[in-house]
Parts: C-alpha cells; structure tokens; sequence
C-alpha cells in the first residue's frame, strides 16, 4: 500500500505533532473531544467498569451454585444477581464492545480519513451511553429488577419486584447511542474512504462492522419500542401484553427476539472480522477467500433478521412458523461454517507466528466453532424442545458471546494496543493469560452442556442434588477465568507507565493505520492516503530457512 | 445417556437425535482442530517446510464446504422436524389431564375429579395429554425424562402429549422464569403400573368427575339457560360439539377443541356460529381456570352423545 503526496499545506511534519494522548491534557479535552480515537478510549474505560461490575454478578452467581439448597440465602437476590449480570453484559459489554472501542478508533484510520463522518454525533453516542449506563446501574444498585434480561411479559409488565421501569429506561437511552454509532460507520464507510480504497481493498474488519452497523440502525428501534411498551403496561395497565387485560405474551416474545435475535450478530460479527484480520498478519499469508468471508457477513447480517422464531419452539407458537425458523437458522449457520473454513485456508501453507493476538484469534476459533455446533443442536426442532432453557442453552451461548466475542475482543486490545497506547505490553504473560483463558472457560463452561441435557433448567436458585458435581466444576472453572480476566487489566495498565514504546507498526502488518504512528496524531494523516492495492498481499519472508 | 433415564417414545428418538448431532459435532471438531493443530505446527514460522505454490483460485473450494455444509445441515433440520411434528399429532385415545400452573405451584386435576399438587400420577403405556394454563405468568412444564417442554400460558390453552414407557418418578421442573420461587416449582411425574394406578385413582376418589362438576357449575352460571338440552333457538346446542367443525359467521369453520370452548366462553364475540346473534355475555374474570376446565370437561363429555 503506497501513499503518494497529495497536499495537505498546513500540516506541520508528522514528527512535530504531539500524539492524541498528549493533544491537551486537562480532563475537558477530553470530555469534549470529538477525536474518534479519544472516543475510543472514553468507550474502552467505560466499558471495562461494566465488564467488571457484569463479572461480578456472575462470580456470585457461580458462587451461589456451588450448593443445590443455594450459598446465597434468598433466591429473590439470585434472580436480581443473574439479572443485572445479564443487562450489563448484553447491553453494556456485548452490544457496544468491538465496535464503539476498537471500532471507533481503527476505522477511520483504515479508511485513510481524519475522523468519523459525524465527530460530534460519535461524542452524543458515548453520553448517551453513559447517561443510559448510569440509569439501568442505578436502577439495579437501588433494588434491581428480577425479569432476567429477556424481560418477559407478562410477569415483567405485571408480576416482577423492583425497578423494571428505571431499567428498562437506561437500556431505551442506550439504545440511540447504537444507532448514532452504526449511522455514523456506515456512511463513513461510503464517504470517507481514501482514493483508491475500493470496496474490495477495505479491511476485512470494516466489512463486519459495516454489516453491524446495519443491525444497530435497523433492529434497535425495534427494542427500543418492545421496551417503551413493557413500561407503558407497567405503568398504565394498558394491555400490550397481559392476557388478563387484553394483551398477548407471545407478541412480547417475537418483538423482543426480532431485536435481540439479530443482536447477537451484533455482538459476534466484529468479533469475525477482527478474527479475519489478525490471522493473516501473524501467517504472513493472503487471506483465503477475502470475497466469501466478506458477504458472508453481509448475509448473517440479513438472514439474522429471519431467525427470532427458533427462541420460541415450545413457547406456543404456530407448528409452521417453527419449522421455517428451524429452516433458516441452519441456513444462517452456513457463513459463519464459510468464515471458518476460510481461516483454516489462511493458515495453510503460512509462516505461522505465535504472538498474543494470534493466540487468541486461534482460540477463538476452537471456541466459536464448539459453540456453533451446539446451536445445530438447538436450531433441531426436537432436541431444541428438550434442551430449551437448560444449562445446555446457557453453555451454548456463552461459548459465543465469552469463548468467541470476548477472545475477539482481546485478540483485537493486543493487537490495535500498540498503536492506540503507544506501548507494547509485556508479551510472554499475555500469552499466558491467553492459555489461562481457553482452560478457564472451557472448564467454567464444558460442564454446564451436560448439566444441560441432563435436565438442569436456567436461573435456577437451588437445584436437585445430583447436579453439583457438575455445578462445582463450573464454578471452579469460573474462578480461573476471572483470574484470567484480571491479568490484562493488570499488565495493559502496568505497560501504559513501563511498557516499551511500540514503533509504527510492530507485527509488520499492512493496513493504512499501520502507517501512522504509534500512537497516531489527531489528524491520522499529514497526507490524505491513496491506496493502491489490496490489504493482505504478504510476501514471503526472504528467510533461507523458508525454502530449506 | 449419561444415566438420564428415556422413560417415553419420544425420550428415545430426541436422544438418537442428540446422539446424531453430538456425531457430526464431534467429526467437524476433530476436523477443525486437527487441521489448525497440524497447520500451526507444520507451517509455523521457522519450520523449513516446503510451502509450494500456493492456491490461488479459491472458487472451487468455497462451493464445496459451502454445498456440503448444507447438505448436511439440511438433513439435521429434516431429522429434527420429522420427531417435532409428532409432538403435535396426539392419537385419538389419549387420557386427558388437566394442568393449572400458577406461582409456584402445579395444579393437577384428573377426569375422575381426583386433584393432586406438584405430582402427576399417570399410568404406563398409554398415551397422556396434558392440557394446561396457567393462572399469573408463563410457566414451562418440563419433564427431563420424556424429553419434553411446552410453555404454559396465561390466557389459553397448551397441549403437550406422551407415551411414558417406564414405570419410576421422574422430575418436573418449572424452566420459564416466573419469579422468586421459579426453582422451587418443582415436583414429580409418577409413572405407574394399570393396577397401581387403578388402585391410586380409587384412593383418591372425588365427589365426582370433572365432567359431572362441569355439569353443577354449567347450571349455576347460568348456562342451560341458553344452551341446555337439545335446543338451538337462541343458541348452539352443545350435544354432539365437542371434536366436530364449526361453521362461523365469517364463513370459517373451526374444529371444536378444549381451546375453542375455553375462549368462546372468555371472549364469545369473537368467533360467532354461523346463524346466531352475537348476544352471549363474556365469562371473562368471572369464571376462573379451576372451573373452567370443568366446564370444557362437561362440553366434551356431551361430545359422545348423539346429535339429534
């Protein structure tokens, strides 16, 4: 990829501009920035709290499971506890993750533009983000709500103790910052790309998020109104939901699926792209099948919208419906079957290094691929009516959303951390952490399948005796992981004072964000970028040794 | 498998195809695994392997694992469909219970007018159905053994049916969240020899069956009224409803089932009978699911008799 000079007269020499990091220093340089990559890093610490505060619920409940009769004595508590884990995660963590912090700041950059299109609309996004936050952890701090995070009615609109309203609210104001953020990449994307940066020459990443973006603008408004109408029940007894007054529960269930079905591609396709865009760095190979993984999540992205009917297969609904659902999320498994097969083809033949990305990126593909095998289970209409809210369920798409998306999201902090910090951090023990990770979940979440088949059902207090063996193990498991989880909290903060400092472009990658410094300037660039070829044209290393 | 007992027909088809799912899993890990392990180790960077020309024309096998995943995703579809479908097809001679969820607990009522809590006694070999509400929220009666679960919602009727095929207890479980005692609304399915069943059916005699309870209350809410006998002035005889098709006023027919009865009497103005005024008041919050049932139970019990 090669630059030429295009004129950029008042630009002072790259060397002479201070990083972003050091662009003013007080605290309202910040809050009132509207550099993506200090957005970025805005989103990348608030979005740790949450993930700490979510990982804290969940150490409680795994605490609470290590004996049938229940280690916390009120099952109401437990129910607050899965609760507020499950709103945080999803909502907090999951939904923003890659694509407000990674996202945000390596966009632009790839693209060759100076920001987002809409700089002041990527600072609204992360207020209301925080003013959404803010809301739904004071709502579960001053008693929390007992709905679980699928909020089903009617007991939510009518039954449930405690905040449901107030939390329901901060999920409702959180919403628009997705949709500020997917407006905001998806006409970037189509304006701001570089000369020469053609659909076809975009990172592989900017494809997924792009395929994102259209489900954060076009399935959030469907929560956001599913949401309004459990309040508006709530509130005024008017009858959406509750048989009792004239509602029907099951029109909550398709409404509340058709968002938050698409919304666990909103969760898993950067996590995809971020996979497909470290595995050719450190195997120094082309990316096989570039065309195929990108459409293949453009079609996720669209078939996903065709799929919610699968969560609701002995919930009532029509015999017909079921099977077409059934249907169709076998066929939405084909891509990301696709995506996978491609990965292998990258590896082949490569020069295949080791580092801490790359060492996530491969367990991320053990993990995703062990988690969409068990959705086949799921999608099979008659296993599905055994296996539906049990453990199994649980195992399944924790495989995903933990195993797969948040190994992505750490294949893609080790990765991007060089440039976004300026610092290298302390690599042998980011392997480490890396491998403590994929034994500590799989430990936590293997046994959770078996408990599942044999009967266990989901946000369980207390259970028969003869599932603690397996509980024990999980909750063993758990304990690792959360070990494991703190360890780049650690080691990432520690490299920001006494890291190396990272040069340019450390791994040798190409890409036009490795070709600013690390970290970047606020401008990106001291000259727009023009692209002349594709991202992934790796030559062979010139090594003897590669032909002996 | 793994010691979870298959105590229906059904029990054994899901796990044959849990069994065939748990295969294909299995041989696309070792797939996906062994590849990436043997790729990592033999090209990793500093192995002298020789790489070759490397592929440039990737047509050919993108059509390939996409095809054959397909076809075999599409067989696991048709498997799992094929064992759904007989989920909703009960056979004709099933024994009828009635189910009445609320929070946190199971009501069950036989067609003798035996009542039981949080325990269903059923006898083996024959085929039960369950028809089921519930009284607040969605439960979810679930049975591990039998493989099965089935929503039970507020406002209309479920059905689920089984054969159980092993006389032993079996859990019940409550898997839909329902509130602070979600998981204490467990309790157990007896499955039970014809004799031992015969003999817990006459210890627990009632005052009478179901139907014949249906038949007090059909009086005293005033429905023969209307509907009494073989009259049809003011409104459809009930004699010989139960199981045949009706014809609406909107030109529909509906097949009279524990579903249809239950909402005419809820909600009567919504599917009318051809030829009739739409003059019947709603029951709705007048009369509560326990007597409900009674009532359905009576009106399927004049099904036998004779039209005149």
């Amino acid at each position: 990829m090669s630059q030429t000079a295009t004129v950029n007269e008042r630009a002072a020499p790259a060397h002479e501009r201070p990083s972003y990091l050091f662009d003013g220093v007080t605290l309202k340089s910040w809050l009132l920035t509207t550099d993506h990559k200090r957005i970025a890093v805005l989103y990348m610490i608030s979005i740790t709290i949450f993930f700490f505060i979510g990982g804290s619920a969940a150490a409680l409940i795994r605490y609470n499971l290590i004996v049938p009769e229940g280690m916390i004595p009120s099952a109401e508590t437990y129910n607050r506890l899965f609760t507020m884990h499950g709103v945080i995660m999803v909502w907090f963590f999951l939904v923003p993750s890659i694509p407000v912090t990674i996202g945000n700041f390596v966009l632009p950059l790839m693209i060759g533009a100076r920001d987002l299109a809409f700089p002041k609309i990527n600072l609204l996004s992360w207020y209301l983000f925080i003013l959404g936050g803010a809301v739904a952890l004071y709502a579960l701090f001053v008693g929390g709500a007992d709905t679980g995070w699928t909020f089903y009615a009617p007991y939510s609109t009518n039954y449930a103790q405690g905040n449901v309203v107030l939390l329901v609210t901060g999920i409702f104001i959180s919403g628009f910052s997705s949709i500020a953020t997917g407006l905001n990449f998806i006409v970037s994307i189509h304006r701001l790309r570089a000369p020469g940066m053609t659909w076809y020459r975009m990172p592989i990443f900017l494809w997924s998020l792009y395929s994102t973006s259209v489900i954060y603008v076009l399935a959030t408004p469907v929560l956001a109104i599913t949401l309004l109408l459990v309040a508006f029940e709530r509130v005024f007894h008017v009858g959406v939901f509750d048989p009792r007054i004239g509602g029907d529960p099951i029109l909550f269930q398709h409404m509340f699926w058709f968002y938050s079905h698409p919304a666990v591609y909103i969760m898993i396709l950067p996590g995809l792209g971020v996979v497909s865009e470290v595995i050719p760095v450190f195997a120094r190979k082309e990316l096989f099948g570039y065309k195929f993984i990108a459409w293949s999540s453009v079609a996720i992205a669209v078939i996903g919208f065709f799929v919610w009917g699968h969560h609701m297969f002995v919930s009532g609904q029509s015999l017909y419906a079921s099977i077409v659902f059934s249907l169709l999320s076998y066929f939405v498994a084909v891509p990301s079957a696709i995506k996978v097969f491609n990965w292998l083809g990258t590896l082949h033949k490569g020069y295949i290094r080791f580092d801490a990305p790359m060492l996530y990126a491969l367990g991320f593909i053990g993990l995703f691929v062990m988690g969409g095998l068990t959705g086949l289970f799921l999608a099979a209409l008659a296993a599905d009516v055994d296996l539906h809210d049990t453990y199994f369920v649980i195992a399944h798409f924790h495989y995903i959303m933990v195993g797969g998306m948040v190994s992505a999201y750490f294949a893609a902090l080790h990765f991007w951390w060089p440039k976004m910090s300026g610092r290298m951090y302390p690599e042998m023990i980011a392997r480490a952490a890396a491998l403590l990770m994929f034994v500590g979940f799989n430990l936590t979440f293997f046994p959770q399948f078996i408990l599942g088949y044999l009967g266990m059902p989901r946000r369980y207090h207390s259970y028969p005796p003869e599932f603690q063996v397996l509980n024990v193990l999980s909750s063993a498991g758990a304990s690792i992981l959360a070990a494991a989880y703190l360890m780049p909290l650690v080691y990432l903060v520690w490299s920001l004072l006494y890291g190396e400092r990272a040069p340019a472009n450390p791994w040798n990658a190409k890409g036009l964000e490795w070709e600013t410094p690390s970290p970047p300037f606020t401008a990106n660039f001291a000259i727009t970028p023009v692209v002349t070829d594709g991202r992934y044209n790796y030559p062979k290393p010139e090594t003897s040794e590669a032909h002996g | 498998m793994l010691g979870l007992p298959e105590a229906s027909a059904n029990a054994a088809q899901a796990d044959l195809l849990i069994g065939g799912l748990v295969a294909v899993s299995a041989a696309a890990l070792a797939l996906v695994f062994g590849l990436m392990l043997y790729y990592v180790i033999r090209y990793r960077h500093d192995s002298p392997v020789d790489r070759g020309k490397i592929a440039e024309r990737t047509f050919g096998f993108e059509m390939a694992w996409t095809t054959g995943t397909l076809l075999i995703f599409f067989g696991l579809f048709i498997w799992g469909a094929v064992i759904y479908v007989q989920l909703y097809r009960p056979p004709s001679d099933t024994l009828k219970v009635y189910i009445v969820a609320k929070q946190w607990m199971w009501k069950v009522e036989h067609a003798g007018g035996q009542r039981e809590i949080d325990t269903l006694h059923v006898p083996v070999n024959k085929p039960i159905e369950l028809v089921m509400t519930s009284q607040d929220v969605i439960h979810d009666f679930f049975v591990p053994a039998f493989r099965l679960k089935r929503d039970v919602l507020p406002g209309q009727y479920e059905t689920l049916w089984f054969r159980p095929d092993e006389i032993g207890t079996y859990h019940l479980f409550c898997s839909q969240l329902c509130g602070a005692g979600h998981a204490a609304m467990i309790g157990s399915v007896v499955v039970m020899s014809d004799p031992a069943y015969a003999s817990w059916l006459a210890q627990n005699g009632a005052s009478g069956t179901l139907a014949q309870q249906g038949q007090e209350l059909f009086i005293r809410y005033g429905c023969s009224g209307c509907h009494g006998g073989h009259g049809t002035v003011r409104a459809p005889s009930l004699i010989g409803l139960y199981g045949s098709p009706v014809p609406l006023s909107d030109g529909s027919t509906v097949v009279a089932d524990d579903r249809y009865i239950r909402d005419s009497i809820l909600q009567p103005e919504q599917q009318i009978v051809a030829s009739y005024a739409p003059m019947m008041p709603s029951f709705k919050g007048v009369i509560g699911e326990d007597d409900l049932l009674r009532l359905v139970a009576y009106i399927e019990s004049l099904g036998a008799e004779k039209q005149p």
